[in-house]
């Protein structure tokens, strides 16, 4: 039961850390109906910035410059490479995705360097022993964190007037545009917002380990997330992201007992095997709205 | 006879439908083909071996035109199936004694058709998911294939060899002539000739047959589904047969590659197959042209030279190192090539290598009218 329990509680540290970044996805879903693969260059580059700025401003503040900072290149990312193709194939600009997601990639990964480097959180491995159940601090401040941001960003859509118009032009845009709603505006907060959630997730991907160049394969496991939430639910994101997260620290914590002829551990596909049952029965996801086509 | 015309200048139904439907098509194709099999008497070994790879490159990237060009279904997964033609190939090549899993069936048409097969019978299972899944939901799904597949290349190691350690790869062997053994000190043909020779010719019937593929009805039916998938339904086309089609084709393509893409390296392991590689191969396709089987092998011929350009530049641009352990390193340099040039290919040039080539010839078309 303490391995169960123990499972969970590091299952929901990850799995804020996967909300986050499906959070990110599905705000830039709504707002373009595209993916935006950029999302894992954007959280390495935030953890990368965070690991740089922490020692000399101090961690919180690097976190809140961090985040603002990679928002900006997102909402640069977004003017130069993704407007001129709003319109174009849904296809083509999710492939620009992935080749900015090369460029970001490459060039934040090579400020990792060969020293370990580290995002300088506060919290490391401690934990707290709760009835033989250890609960590492990070994933308690990975949870907490993602819990106020989720709060924010629902309160965010629900009551600005940017928020109401990110909503209205996710419904229609030329309705939205009619009503005199900026849907550039709307593409560009859409990104900055995923672009500065992705740096937050990576940070907390990125604490109490050392930065290497494979954090981002924490972000491509976000897509199963999206997909089992369903692309445009914001809910379902967050429910999905616990979701994924639990199912793979469980599977991966009781491998040894149910798997016992694999040698490697299958948590980290447990993902896109959670993903492929799911879309085998629902095709939308959990909570994404059903497309009415009939062919 | 066809005559001689101008380019998209047709005259009679038929010449439409040809495979090469101008005379100086005709011509130039004849003039490449003379040009691309004399390669090897003129080039350095060094580059041949660049440019056979190239070569394979374009047999695998053909494959992924067929489904994401041609059929419009984005496929993410196409490493995968690169994968397991590479390892159907090595399983059956491979020495039924030795330490690995092996069929010894020494016979190349036997395993370069296996690998295909056994690839496209993996793709024809996917593909029943794909059908049910459109757009980006696909690219999501086949990007978790990836994962899945290396996880069971690594996993099942009497196979694979095991992570980081990997097997053989296939040997070509035909009438013979062993095409890996190195017979240039003797006055014979290099391996680097031999290979290069074998995958033109490999290359050259794939590439005739994707361009028959093409133009037929099955790929009349892919276009229409691309263009538009409800109206190519209520048109008569069945969605899901053609789906399966495109998967399978796609994937017997990307598995030929793989059993022929580690040959003049010798051996490979699990790691070579991740999303790194489908990224490649969409590159390919893009840069060179989507829909098109001239452009995808001038993109295959493209990123496969690209690692050489990319060793020649610390000459030009001191600050760029060719040491993986500093920074900016002529890797990191390929790799942020990839990303430029699939945007900037798709920002500017849509039609890829095959546009900037049509714009040319149309250029010249209304030479000296610039428009």
């Amino acid at each position: 039961m303490t391995q169960f329990l123990g499972a969970v509680a590091g299952g929901v540290g990850l799995g804020s850390i996967y909300a986050l970044l499906a959070l990110g996805f599905v705000i830039i879903y709504k707002s373009m109906r595209v993916i935006s693969f950029a999302q894992p260059a954007f959280m390495l580059a935030g953890a990368v910035l965070v690991s740089y700025l922490s020692p000399s401003i101090g961690f919180v503040p690097a976190v809140v410059v961090g985040a603002i900072a990679i928002a900006g290149v997102a909402l640069v990312v977004e003017r130069v490479a993704i407007r001129p193709m709003v319109g174009k194939a849904v296809f083509v600009i999710a492939i620009i995705t992935i080749g900015i997601d090369i460029i970001v990639r490459v060039v934040a990964g090579a400020f990792i360097g060969r020293d370990p480097r580290q995002v300088g959180d506060p919290w490391g491995i401690d934990a707290w022993e709760v009835g033989g159940v250890y609960i590492a601090h990070r994933h308690i401040a990975a949870f907490l964190v993602t819990s106020v941001l989720v709060i924010a960003l629902f309160a965010f859509f629900r009551w600005t007037p940017i928020g109401l118009a990110m909503r209205a032009s996710a419904l229609d845009q030329e309705a939205a545009m009619a009503q005199g709603v900026s849907v550039g505006a709307v593409f560009a907060v859409s990104w900055a917002l995923a672009g500065g959630l992705a740096a937050v997730a990576g940070v907390f991907a990125a604490s109490g380990r050392t930065m290497d160049q494979n954090l981002w394969h924490i972000a491509l496991a976000a897509l199963p997330v999206i997909i089992l939430g369903g692309l445009d639910s914001l809910g379902g994101a967050v429910l999905g992201g616990l979701l994924i997260g639990v199912a793979q620290q469980v599977v991966a914590s009781y491998h040894r007992e149910w798997f016992p002829g694999l040698d490697t551990n299958i948590g980290s596909i447990t993902p896109y095997l959670v993903m492929l049952v799911v879309l085998l029965v629902r095709p939308y996801g959990l909570f994404g709205t059903k497309e009415v086509e009939r062919v | 006879m066809t005559p001689w015309g101008r380019p998209e200048l047709y005259t009679a139904y038929k010449q439409d439908m040809a495979l090469l439907n101008t005379r100086s098509k005709m011509l130039g194709v004849a003039a490449i083909l003379v040009v691309a099999a004399l390669m090897p008497l003129m080039v350095a070994d060094d580059l041949l071996i660049i440019l056979g790879n190239g070569l394979v490159l374009a047999i695998g990237a053909l494959g992924l035109n067929l489904v994401t060009g041609y059929a419009g279904q984005v496929s993410l997964g196409h490493a995968f199936f690169v994968g397991v033609g590479a390892y159907t190939a090595a399983v059956m090549a491979g020495d039924p004694d030795g330490r690995y899993l092996g069929l010894g069936i020494d016979f190349m048409p036997a395993w370069l058709l296996g690998a295909g097969l056994v690839a496209a019978a993996c793709g024809a299972l996917v593909a029943p998911l794909a059908t049910r899944l459109r757009g980006l939901y696909l690219a999501v799904v086949t990007l978790g294939l990836v994962f899945i597949g290396q996880y069971f290349f690594f996993e099942w190691n009497e196979m694979s060899g095991g992570s980081q350690v990997g097997r053989e790869a296939a040997k070509p062997e035909l009438l013979g002539i062993e095409f890996t053994v190195d017979n240039g000190f003797k006055g014979g043909w290099t391996e680097e000739q031999k290979l290069y020779w074998l995958f033109l010719a490999i290359l050259v019937v794939a590439a005739v047959a994707a361009r028959n593929i093409a133009r037929s009805r099955i790929g009349r039916a892919f276009a229409a589904i691309r263009d538009r998938d409800v109206a190519a339904g209520v048109m008569g086309v069945n969605l899901t047969r053609y789906k399966v089609i495109a998967f399978t084709l796609s994937s017997f393509y990307a598995g030929v590659a793989g059993s022929l893409m580690f040959s003049a390296f010798g051996h490979f392991t699990p790691e070579s197959f991740s999303l790194l590689m489908s990224v490649q191969f969409i590159a390919i396709v893009l840069i060179g042209g989507v829909a098109t089987v001239s452009g995808t092998i001038m993109g295959a011929m493209l990123i496969a030279l690209l690692p050489r350009l990319a060793s020649e530049l610390p000459a030009f641009l001191p600050f760029l190192s060719d040491s993986a352990t500093e920074h900016p390193n002529i890797f990191e340099f390929e790799q942020v090539a990839y990303g430029v040039l699939i945007v900037a290919f798709l920002l500017f040039e849509p039609r890829g290598l095959f546009g900037v080539w049509h714009r040319v010839r149309t250029y010249w078309k209304s030479f000296p009218f610039s428009y």
